[in-house]
């Protein structure tokens, strides 16, 4: 609604969008350019190939109240490049997130370090004398869970990124896709 | 062979060694600028604007004497896309211009916009530069798929020939079908020299693109109880309807459920004015009857219409006791600004003709419902709330009265076209609009400068689908005109008769009046000084003839400018001479007449709400609110008894 643009709002649940486009050069910036337009903010934005060639995958995530979000989907689909649109349900869908972590980490606090790294699974990439930089998937809460455990030891550099998401069972969403294959291009 | 340099080795567009299409040897081997003339042709286009320029120069060189559509030669490009766009209201169908790349892409970006935000289909094809020089700043170059990515319905990027009449059916079938729109082909100058194996007709691969047509089950059946269950309807139709071409079916629901109707600027005429059901227009410049009847309806009925925001005023106070059946082709307008309570996503002249089946049997088994209060209620307000101005106190004319006159004297058929400004809406108050397709305005975008070159384009439609039976007046003001004026020399040099009445009041007159109503009459910048001195014109022999101050004449002088054009130019300040003037227009047949009226400066747009207001707060004329009660209207559910209580207010503003 037009009094509650902009449409995002911190605070709001956050919704997982993900997105089946046509593999082509613009895509990604008819989509941003979209958000951008129409004062949506988005929380995370990945978009990758998918297993077919002709169709990409964009996952996006913002924190929204429900009828904005609606206007958001509607909108994506009016690009001619999307083909399909879906909201992801977290009850429904797995969601991951990636962070690399580079930690202050030396001889006196590194075994404390690593106790945390075995406690929540994740993976140690690369040791210094002065680092650890750790590896870490998982669903956003742990990842913010993880990182305000490592927080007081120093965090020298940090890299996260946007959440990608799959429905669970054994359909895809490309399987929705009207017209199958797109070829010619 | 060299090694790529950075931009080549990271560029996103195809390299050459992936295109196996380039072994499509079948069809008729051609340049791709001849495919794109040729790809035209077999879509049937029959006019093309344009101007052309450096990196479109192949697709004019195949454009010849024995190419079978026309081409209309602009002055701006600006101009090229305003024509397409007229030509294209005028006609139903899609207007396409041709430009060159860089500045020639850019110039045309204001028509796109405007084409995006009232629906008008079009096709732009812009030059680019060959496809090894994109991403270095070449000569013209600019990003013009960028740039326009937020105002097309989609855009195409031409880099390989043999892809010229699959892009080209594309981008056709996209402008004219679902909510039509402006697109966007950026064909680049390597891909103009290549050549390629034509064939037509093209399969299209949109597998994004499926819009709905017509509307499915459960809603209709909502829609028709609804009907049934309401006893103040309205029906707010708005360009949707126009571009579906609806007009008899929006009659034919009026008569059938005796609701009222609303048009929108866009909608002007697609239901004669002389049909007394027809309210006229709603919003910010509305009469009261249509601002009151969407107030205090209980149903309002959108039939292609998008509640922007110079209709509804303050949305939470817009109709605010009305269920809503709300009609259009884009899923996205419907519960943009308004919760709809009955969605129908389809073509509105599709959803009509299903709709109204179901409507006569309900009403066969239930009967119709009672009206008669509602219509008591606003056959009161079209009684004591015409339209009405103030006569000038200063000796000039009336700019309403001009209006008035321009309709009287013209042709029924007539296409009225109009710039952006005071003159736009008084056209849209005071011509008696009989036809749709013969009103043709910029709503969403309000473009200053759009009217001459829409008028144009208008002219070639009417001369290409109507046989040139339907004469063109423009209608602008002397501040949108200045806008585009330099395309009066393609009118001329294209013979074309269009009537032109400058509306000159020497101001940028709806931003004065908003000085005069919300800044304390500060007139900042809205000056033009083209209409204040009739009687000194610059001195034909400056040998011999003193030079008068600076101050003494007006520039531009409308009627020198039409005759450095080679229109006819005609100066008015009585209305004698206005009525004279109006018939020498009427009669030319071979160059564009223009007619320079000298109106009051200080008319005003009446009536008005201020700009975010609630429509209860409509201003009849200063100091006349017939519909604010100072509480929210229409609470309750029982109709409001017949005239009496608007006689009431009106009487208290009085006092």
């Amino acid at each position: 609604m037009a009094t509650t643009y902009p449409a995002s709002r911190p605070g709001s649940k956050t919704h997982t969008l993900s997105v089946l486009v046509e593999n082509r050069p613009g895509v990604l910036a008819r989509i941003s350019g979209l958000f951008a337009r129409r004062a949506f903010n988005i929380n995370s934005l990945s978009v990758s190939p998918t297993e077919r060639p002709d169709i990409s995958r964009i996952t996006v995530t913002a924190e929204v109240e429900q009828v904005p979000l609606e206007q958001i989907i509607k909108q994506l689909n009016k690009l001619l490049h999307v083909l399909k649109v879906v909201e992801l349900d977290s009850a429904t869908s797995v969601e991951r997130e990636l962070v690399l972590i580079k930690v202050a980490a030396d001889e006196h606090n590194r075994s404390d370090v690593l106790e945390i790294v075995h406690l929540f699974r994740v993976r140690v990439v690369d040791v210094h004398p002065q680092s650890l930089t750790i590896e870490a998937t998982g669903a956003e809460g742990k990842l913010d869970a993880l990182l305000r455990l490592l927080e007081h030891y120093g965090i020298i550099e940090l890299v996260r990124s946007g959440a990608v998401a799959v429905m669970r069972g054994p359909k895809a969403l490309s399987e929705k896709v009207i017209g199958s294959e797109v070829t010619g291009r | 062979m060299a090694l790529p340099t950075p931009l080549q080795a990271f560029s996103a567009l195809p390299k050459e060694s992936q295109h196996e299409k380039a072994a499509v040897v079948s069809g008729e081997k051609m340049t791709g600028a001849e495919a794109l003339v040729r790809s035209l042709e077999d879509l049937g286009v029959t006019d093309v604007f344009g101007i052309p320029g450096g990196a479109i120069l192949p697709v004019y060189d195949a454009i010849s004497e024995n190419t079978k559509f026309r081409f209309i030669l602009n002055r701006h490009e600006q101009g090229a896309g305003h024509a397409a766009e007229g030509y294209a209201v005028a006609t139903g169908k899609v207007g396409v211009a041709i430009v060159t790349s860089g500045p020639g892409a850019t110039n045309i970006v204001t028509p796109i916009l405007d084409a995006a935000m009232d629906s008008v289909p079009l096709v732009v094809i812009t030059g680019q530069v060959g496809v090894g020089a994109i991403g270095t700043d070449a000569f013209q170059e600019a990003d013009t798929l960028g740039i326009t990515y937020p105002v097309v319905k989609h855009s195409f990027l031409i880099t390989n020939a043999q892809d010229v009449p699959r892009v080209m059916s594309e981008a056709y079938y996209i402008a004219q079908s679902g909510r039509p729109g402006p697109v966007v082909v950026d064909f680049t100058k390597s891909a103009q020299n290549a050549s390629m194996f034509y064939s037509w007709p093209q399969e299209k691969i949109l597998p994004g693109y499926n819009p709905v047509e017509k509307a499915h089950g459960r809603v209709l059946n909502d829609a028709t109880e609804l009907f049934q269950t309401s006893h103040r309807p309205v029906l707010y139709v708005g360009g949707g309807a126009v571009r579906s071409d609806a007009g008899k079916q929006v009659e034919h629901l009026a008569k059938l459920t005796n609701a009222p109707i609303v048009t929108t600027l866009p909608a002007r005429g697609i239901v004669p004015e002389s049909d007394p059901q027809v309210l006229g227009m709603p919003g910010m410049h509305g009469t009261i009857p249509a601002v009151g009847a969407i107030q205090q309806s209980d149903l309002l009925v959108a039939i292609g219409a998008r509640f922007d925001d110079r209709v509804t005023g303050s949305l939470e106070h817009f109709a605010p006791t009305a269920k809503v059946i709300h009609i259009d082709i884009d899923p996205a307008e419907i519960g943009k600004n308004r919760v709809a309570d009955v969605p129908i996503v389809g073509d509105v002249a599709k959803v009509l003709d299903d709709l109204i089946p179901k409507i006569e049997a309900s009403q066969a088994e239930h009967g119709k419902p009672d009206l008669s209060a509602w219509w008591n209620q606003i056959n009161g307000w079209v009684k004591d709330y015409p339209l009405t101005y103030d006569e000038p106190s200063d000796g000039t004319l009336a700019p309403q009265w001009v209006i008035e006159q321009l309709s009287a004297k013209a042709d029924p058929n007539t296409i009225w076209v109009a710039g952006v400004g005071q003159h736009q809406i008084w056209a849209s108050q005071y011509i008696d609009f009989e036809n749709p397709h013969s009103w043709i305005s910029s709503g969403g975008s309000g473009t200053m400068g759009f009217g001459l070159p829409a008028a144009m384009g208008a002219q070639v439609g009417s001369e290409r689908t109507f046989g040139g039976k339907k004469p063109v007046w423009l209608i602008d003001g002397d501040g949108s005109f200045q806008m585009t004026s330099q395309e009066l020399a393609t009118a001329f040099q294209e013979s074309m008769p269009i009537k032109i009445a400058i509306i000159n009041n020497s101001v940028y007159g709806m931003v004065r009046q908003w000085q005069t109503l919300f800044y304390k009459d500060h007139y900042s910048a809205t000056s033009l000084h083209d209409g204040d001195e009739p009687n000194h014109a610059f001195p034909t022999d400056v040998d011999t003839t003193p030079l008068p101050d600076k101050d003494q004449y007006d520039v531009p002088d409308f009627v020198m400018l039409a005759q450095a054009y080679g229109c006819i130019g005609l100066r008015v300040t009585t209305k004698e001479q206005a009525l004279k003037a109006i018939d020498i227009a009427n009669s030319v047949t071979d160059r564009p007449v223009l007619i320079d009226f000298r109106v009051w400066k200080d008319a005003m747009v009446w009536p008005m709400i201020a700009a975010g207001e609630s429509n209860d707060t409509i201003i009849y004329r200063p100091g006349v609110e017939p519909l604010n009660t100072g509480e929210p209207t229409g609470v309750g559910t029982a109709a409001p008894t017949a005239a009496s209580e608007t006689t009431d207010q009106a009487n208290q503003e009085e006092k």
